[in-house]
């Protein structure tokens, strides 16, 4: 059976899109665009009043952890992909620093089995660089890609053995996969919780110093250039970081990178004597300058995409002593909302622009299938609620953690439908099991 | 309710000018009671202060442990060896636990930066930053403005260097916000690896600016106060100086540079002094008097300070 949606704005900047017209979809499938003076030529079906929403091809959030297998009490396939629904995404990449850690083809392979069962949002499986995170052999990276991994990662931490990630950069590049990185130079970073400055000063906590993942962006970059492999820098948080990054794009070299929404919109300075540990990050909140530098260059385009690092953690887990307690805030279901409120509606960034941040970007990165509104393109659409403002609560949320640093923000603009292969995930705000 | 402006003292900032003066003119009366053949007073009858010591402590316990008995309060110890928290229980389930037994007034000493803030969100009596992490150790600078403020007579406009590990040390926390708050000028002294990465937060906004140099002589003859930081030695990771022979020779205080201070000027240190580190032995012999003096002072700064925030009027009387 048919489903028109009816009314809605269509923008996708990949088809110069954007205007008001109906949609109809079929067997996953767009089936047929409105036209003016032009009747559909598919009427009958369901019909769902898209008036006053944006609709765009379905966003993609290639940076959450979903903690399953192994630390379920955190999240689940099954929540994980609730949340990303519920945060208007049609599929999300999952990091592989889960128990087991996803460093064999059976594992990812089991990954991907389990998620058909769980969930309808697409869960794309990362693998491991190095064997069990650790940072010293390769993994089996030529068999996770064969069971379907679609990029490599020891994300959480950076491979610290020059001569092991050259080794790994070289071995992915033969699978055409991106090998995204964490950027972390642990003998500098130590033991540092929050951005090393005024904020580690006078709270006593030990500085997490900007060079400490400077060091390592300008290292991978070096190593990109010699294999060609394709680099894509994780979570970037710093202005010197961006122009690393800048000056490797002006060199032609295939890197990209991400940023989250946090470190968008959100600096040190929200850390105070209350040590809230929701706002603890790794990497930490930086200044503002270097938040007002990531805006600008993700509204350039020097960063790629936003992702969120969802980082799912229980509640007794985050209610400790702030250096005790684990690195991480939730981000699948704010992050959307997050871009609407704080850039488009201040109109610091234009809707096709978020469109390529949100949903083109991360697919071609990972060297998915594009998505298009276009007749004949897979239905993965996301309908936008522009207008509509909520509160982020503590009880919210769709993911099974609440660790959100986002907590008590009003937001503007929320996805209302989400489709996957033509069928519902989301529809009028509510997940669709 | 308190007589101060807050509940609970977890910073040096969370006080004003004149609670800090209250509490020093407080203490100078305790310290009287201190000096008498039988030192107790009657006023905390009944009142139950835990200190509750996370990390290994002997000085600043044992002083709280003094100033409680001295007031007439129940004082009870509970630290980590042997407590729920070794058995794996979080702060704040511990907290909570403290709080169901009525407890009046509790102290903490933490290795974690923030713990107290959690002790104040789950229990209702006030409570007392003993040491948290690097953070801030409010009574200890509380002791030391005491301490200048007998010896110089007031803290406005004194020179006061504080040489040492400015970067990992909790007591600069609180000491330089009380100087800067009562407009003395603060000078840190140390290798730039033992300064902190933005010094001048280190201040109270509105206070007089802080100052830093890793020239000790270049400073040393206008100092008022040189106040000795200890070398942790077992804190210290990474070794930020080669030797401690070197930092003795560059940051130490001895003999030679005694004679190049002001001949008023006093030396301070929190204790326990490293010999030949911080201070020459020399040093130390001839600065003992003072050393001392802050350690007399710290009781009856604390003694004021649980009278004040359990309910104590300026006048004697606790309501």
């Amino acid at each position: 059976m048919a489903l028109l949606l009816k009314g809605g704005r269509l923008i996708d900047p990949a088809c110069k899109l954007d205007r008001v017209t109906d949609i109809v979809i079929r067997d996953g499938k767009i089936v047929e665009l409105g036209a003016k003076g032009k009747k559909l030529s598919i009427p009958k079906g369901t019909e769902i009043d898209c008036t006053g929403c944006i609709i765009t091809p379905g966003l993609v959030d290639m940076h959450v952890h979903l903690r399953d297998p192994g630390y379920e009490y955190k999240e689940d396939l099954a929540s994980g992909g609730a949340a990303a629904a519920k945060g208007g995404f049609t599929a999300v990449l999952g990091m592989p620093n889960t128990k087991p850690i996803i460093d064999t083809g059976s594992r990812v392979r089991a990954v991907n089995e389990k998620a058909r069962e769980a969930t309808r949002t697409k869960i794309l499986v990362s693998g491991s660089l190095t064997s069990g995170l650790k940072g010293e052999a390769l993994s089996e990276m030529g068999d996770m890609h064969a069971a379907g991994a679609v990029a490599f990662t020891d994300d959480g931490r950076g491979v610290q053995d020059n001569s092991l990630m050259l080794r790994a950069m070289e071995y992915v590049k033969q699978f055409g996969a991106p090998v995204l990185t964490h950027c972390q130079d642990e003998e500098l970073v130590a033991d540092g919780v929050v951005n090393e400055g005024a904020v580690s000063t006078r709270l006593g906590l030990a500085g997490w110093p900007a060079l400490g993942e400077e060091l390592e962006i300008a290292r991978d970059i070096a190593l990109c250039e010699l294999t060609g492999c394709p680099l894509h820098i994780q979570h970037i948080s710093t202005k010197r970081g961006v122009e690393l990054v800048a000056s490797a794009k002006e060199k032609g070299l295939p890197v990209t990178c991400e940023v989250t929404p946090h470190h968008l919109f959100l600096s040190e300075e929200n850390l105070d004597e209350t040590y809230n540990t929701n706002f603890k990050m790794n990497p930490p909140l930086r200044t503002e300058a270097d938040r007002n530098f990531l805006v600008d260059a993700l509204v350039k385009g020097t960063i790629d995409c936003v992702a969120t690092d969802h980082a799912p953690h229980a509640r007794h887990e985050k209610s400790l002593e702030f250096e005790l307690a684990p690195f991480g805030t939730t981000g699948l279901e704010t992050a959307l909302s997050l871009m609407v409120t704080h850039l488009v509606d201040k109109d610091l960034l234009d809707w096709d622009v978020l469109v390529e941040r949100m949903a083109h970007a991360p697919r071609r990165i990972l060297a998915l299938e594009a998505a298009k509104l276009k007749v004949g393109a897979t239905a993965d659409l996301t309908v936008i609620d522009p207008e509509i403002i909520w509160t982020v609560t503590p009880d919210c949320f769709e993911s099974k953690s609440n660790n959100s640093a986002f907590i008590g923000a009003e937001l503007k603009g929320r996805a209302r439908h989400v489709f996957v292969d033509g069928y519902a995930t989301l529809e009028n705000g509510k997940v669709v099991a | 309710m308190s007589s101060l402006s807050t509940q609970h003292v977890l910073a040096l900032h969370d006080l004003n000018v004149s609670d800090i003066n209250l509490i020093l003119d407080t203490a100078r009366s305790f310290k009287e009671i201190n000096e008498r053949p039988i030192k107790k007073l009657p006023t905390l009858r009944g009142r139950t202060i835990v200190n509750f010591f996370l990390e290994p402590s002997t000085r600043t316990r044992v002083s709280f442990e003094i100033a409680a008995k001295r007031l007439s309060a129940d004082g009870i110890n509970f630290s980590s060896s042997g407590s729920a928290t070794s058995k794996g229980e979080s702060l704040i389930d511990t907290a909570k636990t403290l709080d169901a037994m009525n407890c009046d007034l509790v102290i903490i000493r933490h290795k974690y930066a923030g713990s107290p803030y959690i002790l104040t969100q789950n229990m209702r009596a006030p409570v007392i930053n003993g040491g948290d992490g690097k953070h801030q150790h409010p009574t200890q600078a509380l002791l030391d403005l005491y301490t200048m403020r007998e010896h110089f007579g007031s803290i406005e406009g004194l020179k006061v260097g504080i040489v040492g590990d400015i970067a990992h040390s909790r007591v600069c926390g609180s000491l330089i916000e009380g100087l800067s708050m009562l407009g003395a000028q603060v000078t840190l002294i140390a290798p730039p690896t033992l300064l902190p990465v933005a010094p001048e937060v280190l201040g109270y906004p509105g206070g007089t600016p802080v100052t830093c140099t890793s020239d000790l002589e270049s400073v040393l003859p206008e100092l008022d106060v040189a106040y000795m930081l200890r070398i942790q030695l077992e804190r210290i990771e990474k070794a930020p100086f080669p030797s401690l022979r070197e930092y003795a020779r560059l940051f130490g205080i001895n003999t030679k540079r005694m004679a190049m201070m002001k001949p008023d000027a006093i030396i301070m240190h929190p204790g326990p002094v490293n010999r030949g580190v911080e201070l020459s032995s020399e040093a130390v012999d001839t600065a003992k008097n003072l050393l001392l003096y802050q350690v007399n002072a710290g009781v009856a700064v604390r003694m004021a300070l649980m009278y004040l925030l359990l309910g104590g009027d300026a006048d004697g009387t606790v309501s």
